[in-house]
């Protein structure tokens, strides 16, 4: 029998994010799959909005570790606090969410607890009485499914794979874990974020809408000439109406590292594709972008999918879109944002 | 970027002075050439890639990012140095390095070893770092170890993290971006976090684990003459290439595909532009 641990750090604020409600959750039906126990541990400068929230999600034991050290994202401190809870716990399954802090260190816990860790997990269910996860392998090009002997076995959950934990607060008081925190885990501090400008915010998750700019809003057009200035015009009145998530090809973003004329809200940070993200929206519209296999492996998670392009026989007409419009995207996206705008 | 006077200096490519030279590590792996299909086919040891040693490879292009900046932040920081550590079967990463060497100047540390997505991260993490501990005149307190945050074939942001662990290494970073550093040997680093944002640090020096997300500096363009100076060394260490055994220790997959993904795609044309944008713009609108 697997002994399940929930484990998740808190936000600034005490509580838990989406995403590790929906680990949450994949623990929640683990737990009822195996018929074995289920634990919940917190870390962070504050834990009991934390725990509260989701008392009344059936875990057995409420673990935690608090204090001013654990509020910032850093390595040393988080992965400290994980291994405590973990060997706290004597969990044999641990499910957590591939939030940009848990995945900086559940590598490095497993390492310390002689376990072994799988990410960016899709789903975790239960096959002859032992659980079987489910990831993708290749930059989301296969899937495969295993199991694993050795434990504890950590799972981190890939954000959007299952629906959040709902349920009533309560009031729980958590088990404090006391660890010491020295010098060498000191040796780097946290400064802030950085944070783009709300008009330069142009990553959306939560979108309805994945726009994907390609290269080609940056070449000559018909008259022979560039019309860098008037794409971006045409792209920013168009997130601004339709409130989508900017994409980038790799080709375009690269042009923008080269301080070429091109797009200046499109950084690397856009980019999507084999060296880029693979976001998760119910639709995606690509405009000057030829749809190549290396782009669109980014494409795993978006539902429909339709593109603009002057080439009928580019990778989106091969079966990457369910719509290929071939036309003339400048003119096609004014038209778009004309008849946004009206309504 | 967002970036200091400090970080615009040194893209700038101002020498800086420091009292404490970095010996930078790349770990890097080849990766079948994304333009590729790909298909699983299982093998004697679990799952494989159809023809995978047939398969054009190129070095891992996360990982090739961590390259091009540890290059040149041993260019910048006088009297450090750059060894690239990379496990794959001896003759791809031959072929892989016909390519590489001749993008920057670097010392191959080679381990004859699978590179496939399906191998085991600890013991190829266990591997490397073995391989990383026997390089001549290493000084692990002056290690940064640099590598891709997530592999083309694995992704899994695993491996660079386990062989931090195995080498004792405490102040790890993910989703690099940038490094700074500053006189004394510490330095800044931009993180990549949720929400298109990135976190700023400052680690008081090395040695520490930075896992590279795309960073800020263009492909190198292929030099010849790095090309050959960089050959002569590359050769005798692929020779030397310790070989390194990977077992599936206690890892089973049930399943391994490739789902479908063909798509009836639909293809407009010889059609007016308004029709077209009303089209999108009811799509859009539609729940």
């Amino acid at each position: 029998m697997d002994n399940i641990l929930f484990l998740a750090h808190t936000e600034a604020d005490g509580t838990l994010n989406k995403t590790a409600l929906e680990a949450l959750s994949s623990a929640v039906d683990l737990k009822q799959a195996l018929g074995g126990t289920l634990d919940v541990a917190l870390y962070g400068a504050q834990f009991q909005p934390a725990a509260n929230s989701i008392a009344a999600c059936g875990a057995t034991r409420f673990l935690a570790v608090c204090g001013e050290s654990f509020a910032a994202a850093r390595f040393a401190t988080d992965a400290a606090a994980s291994e405590a809870l973990v060997r706290a716990s004597g969990a044999t399954i641990v499910i957590g969410a591939m939030t940009s802090r848990s995945a900086r260190v559940m590598a490095a816990v497993a390492h310390r607890v002689s376990g072994c860790v799988d990410t960016h997990v899709t789903d975790v269910t239960a096959v002859s009485g032992a659980p079987a996860v489910t990831r993708w392998f290749y930059r989301q090009r296969i899937e495969g499914s295993l199991t694993r002997t050795q434990r504890p076995w950590i799972l981190l959950l890939d954000p959007g794979s299952r629906p959040a934990w709902k349920g009533e607060p309560g009031s729980v008081t958590p088990q404090l874990i006391d660890v010491p925190v020295g010098d060498s885990l000191l040796r780097t501090s946290v400064k802030g974020l950085v944070t783009p400008p709300a008009d330069q915010q142009t990553i959306r998750p939560d979108a309805d809408l994945l726009f994907v700019a390609g290269a080609g809003w940056t070449k000559k057009q018909k008259d022979g000439q560039t019309h860098v200035p008037e794409a971006e015009t045409i792209i920013v009145d168009f997130l601004r109406s339709s409130k989508a998530s900017l994409g980038g090809s790799k080709s375009l973003v690269d042009i923008s590292g080269e301080n070429q004329s091109t797009l200046h809200f499109m950084t690397h940070l856009n980019q999507v594709g084999q060296t880029g993200s693979s976001p998760r929206h119910p639709k995606g519209l690509a405009a000057c972008c030829h749809g190549e296999e290396p782009h669109t492996v980014g494409w795993r998670f978006i539902g429909e999918r339709r593109a603009i392009n002057l080439d009928p026989n580019c990778g989106w007409a091969r079966g990457k879109a369910d719509v290929l419009y071939v036309a003339d995207a400048f003119e096609v996206m004014s038209k778009v944002n004309v008849l946004l705008r009206a309504k | 970027m967002p970036g200091t006077a400090l970080t615009r200096n040194f893209r700038e490519g101002h020498k800086l002075k420091m009292s404490t030279p970095f010996q930078v590590v790349v770990c890097a792996s080849v990766v079948p050439d994304p333009l590729q299909t790909l298909e699983p086919v299982t093998g004697p040891t679990g799952p494989a890639l159809k023809n995978e040693m047939m398969l054009p490879a190129i070095l891992d292009p996360w990982a090739a990012h961590a390259l091009y900046e540890g290059a040149n932040l041993v260019k910048k920081v006088a009297g450090s140095a750059l060894w690239l550590v990379s496990m794959a079967p001896k003759a791809k990463l031959q072929q892989v390095m016909m390519t590489v060497a001749q993008k920057v100047p670097l010392q191959l540390v080679a381990v004859d070893g699978p590179s496939s997505g399906f191998a085991d991260a600890q013991q190829t993490a266990t591997a490397l770092a073995t391989a990383i501990r026997n390089i001549p005149g290493i000084d692990l307190s002056k290690l940064l170890l640099f590598g891709g945050w997530e592999s083309a074939s694995r992704s899994a942001g695993v491996t660079l993290q386990l062989v931090g662990e195995e080498l004792g290494i405490v102040d790890q970073f993910q989703g690099v971006d940038a490094i700074t550093p500053n006189d004394d040997g510490s330095f800044e680093v931009l993180e990549r976090v949720e929400g298109a944002r990135h976190q700023v640090s400052r680690c008081a020096g090395a040695p520490a684990v930075l896992g590279w997300a795309t960073g800020s500096l263009g492909e190198p363009r292929n030099d010849p003459q790095v090309g050959m100076s960089n050959m002569r060394a590359i050769m005798p260490a692929l020779q030397r290439a310790v070989a390194a055994k990977i077992t599936a220790d206690g890892l089973q997959y049930a399943n391994v595909a490739t789902p479908k993904q063909q798509r009836e795609t639909r293809i407009v044309k010889d059609t007016p532009a308004d029709q077209i944008a009303s089209e999108i713009v009811q799509w859009i609108k539609q729940e």
